[in-house]
């Protein structure tokens, strides 16, 4: 496969709820190359999570389809690991364990018991939990919990790694935190990844190609924009630097002069 | 105005000097405040409650022992709890342990199919739909009017008693399972369907323990329903057992055995229910309150 071609590949994506004749979204079209971090960017509301459902296959389209790796899917799996915006770790089981229900549940035809508990520490040493491995989510802060979470989805060798909203409910030195550490695993793994957010910055700084989408129901693809900014990227640099200060000015541009957000402009 | 607004400011000053003074020196008397702040109150009413007792009951024409009474009439039930002359002449040990005998066979036999059941209704909404109302009209059933019934079926005592502990205990724990199962948040089965978990393993790791919450108050209520109803069985069929001893004790009119056997009963309620609550919060790991 070339460089070129799509690694993941939505086309014509078109989701509709129930007998509701506007769709929430229509005719996403999108490709995505190997290893390429995208985000996805929009107003509450826009359909951004929706898309995300149906790239995961937690929810189906009503028209289209997404080929990942030259297969169309068909229904959740762990080759497209979610980070989901609440963490959804389970309260029942340790940091450790809900690391290890996933490798041993994805991995277990490939390792072995020992292999897999390796695996397991090493997935929480990515997102230095180390310390925490056997508290329960209960013990531990927001924070450490979506590292958790980001361990559990890279455990599962995934193609792509899906991130809803992943750091939205966090204070803004623990999502600063985690952005870097994030961009850092994409660094060192290479990981394909696509992940929604309503965080200009976040989409800036982490991105190499932002998605915005207009203003929902019947949401499209609005806009994408090519961040060219070297990397690694370092948060303090880019303050100062004028690309960064352009692709944020066009994100903000696109966001709040061409599709202000619903509910303020009604008001 | 000025004068009552500055006495609280002068005041002040000598309160803040004196409490670091005080903190090293932790007295006996400070360290057991809180024991005692806990243990004193119940004491206190209960002592209140029998002096009460003991008052009304000592009158002319009172119709139930006072506690004095009672201390006299069975001292030997209170003291020794162990003694077996045969028969139905046993201490209440004996007696509590052959009631608690009995719930224990009834309320594992209705925690497994309540479970069961309410697995399946928290599943499938044609079950719910087919059997809950069937369950909301049977679980107001009084627990005794089931036992002639099952008297009939089983022609026996020990079944029938059994039976009629199962059909009491069961639908709180029917319901309260299935509550649990459809309350498992959409998260967990998000998070199930990505990794793949389906089948059994789907549900031993998943909607048990998201659901063990639920499970367990339906546990502990039906725990306390089984106590309730073989005591009230019990009376009925004879036998050795707690409910049977009160029912000889008044035919004997033994009031003062009764009252033993009355703080006997209450106590192993009591225990049962926060033994329920205490497995409940080692199983759930602690994601049930106890």
């Amino acid at each position: 496969m070339s460089g070129n071609q799509a690694f993941l590949d939505i086309s014509d994506v078109t989701v509709a709820f129930g007998r509701s004749r506007v769709p929430v979204l229509n005719g996403i079209d999108l490709k995505i190359r190997r290893g390429e971090y995208i985000s996805v960017i929009g107003h509450s509301g826009c359909g951004k999570s929706t898309l995300l459902n149906v790239v995961a296959g937690l929810l189906d389209a009503s028209g289209g389809g997404v080929v990942l790796d030259g297969r169309e899917i068909s229904g959740p799996g762990p080759d497209r690991a979610v980070v989901f915006q609440n963490h959804s770790l389970l309260p029942w089981l340790t940091c450790y364990e809900n690391v290890r229900l996933a490798v041993d549940q994805t991995l277990s035809k490939t390792m072995s018991k020992a292999e897999r508990h390796e695996w397991t520490l090493e997935n929480i040493a990515l997102v230095r939990m180390t310390h925490a491995k056997d508290k329960r989510p209960g013990e531990i802060s927001g924070g450490m919990k979506q590292r958790i979470g980001i361990a559990r989805a890279l455990s599962m060798k995934p193609k792509v790694l899906l991130l809803d909203e992943p750091f939205g409910a966090l204070d803004a030195l623990t999502r600063a935190h985690l952005q870097d550490q994030v961009m850092q695993i994409h660094a060192d793994l290479g990981s394909t990844v696509m992940m929604i957010t309503h965080d200009v910055d976040e989409a800036v700084l982490l991105s190499d190609r932002i998605v915005m989408l207009t203003n929902g129901p019947n949401a499209r693809i609005g806009e994408i924009l090519e961040v060219d900014l070297p990397r690694p990227r370092d948060r303090l640099a880019l303050v100062a630097d004028p690309r960064f200060i352009a692709a944020r000015a066009a994100v903000l541009e696109f966001l709040h002069h061409r599709h202000t957000a619903p509910g303020l402009a009604a008001a | 105005m000025n004068a009552s607004v500055q006495t609280p400011v002068a005041a002040n000053p000598a309160v803040t000097v004196a409490e670091p003074a005080m903190m090293p020196v932790p007295t006996l008397a400070t360290r057991l405040r809180p024991y005692a702040e806990r243990v004193l109150p119940p004491v206190l009413v209960v002592l209140a409650l029998g002096l009460l007792w003991e008052a009304a009951a000592s009158g002319a024409g009172a119709t139930l022992p006072p506690p004095s009474k009672v201390w006299a009439d069975a001292h030997d039930l209170i003291v020794d709890p162990f003694f077996d002359n045969g028969g139905l002449d046993k201490g209440l040990f004996w007696h509590l342990l052959a009631s608690l005998q009995r719930v224990a066979v009834g309320f594992t036999l209705s925690a497994i199919a309540g479970i069961a059941v309410g697995l399946l209704i928290g599943t499938s909404k044609l079950a719910m739909r087919g059997l809950d109302p069937i369950f909301q009209v049977l679980r107001t059933v009084p627990p005794l009017a089931w036992l002639p019934l099952s008297l009939a079926a089983f022609r026996e005592a020990q079944p029938s008693a059994i039976f009629v502990i199962f059909i009491t205990s069961v639908w709180p724990i029917i319901i309260n399972t299935a509550v649990g199962v459809r309350n498992v948040p959409q998260d967990y089965r998000n998070v199930a369907a990505v990794i793949r978990l389906r089948g059994p393993a789907y549900w031993w790791r998943i909607i048990l323990p998201a659901a063990a919450p639920y499970i367990f108050t339906g546990l502990r209520i039906g725990v306390g329903l089984s106590w309730l109803a073989i005591i009230a069985a019990e009376m009925l069929i004879g036998g050795v057992g707690i409910g049977f001893f009160i029912w000889d004790a008044w035919n004997s009119s033994n009031l003062s055995d009764i009252i033993v056997a009355l703080f006997y009963v209450g106590i192993v309620g009591f225990l049962l229910d926060r033994l329920m609550a205490l497995v409940g919060h080692l199983v759930t790991r602690g994601t049930a309150t106890a």
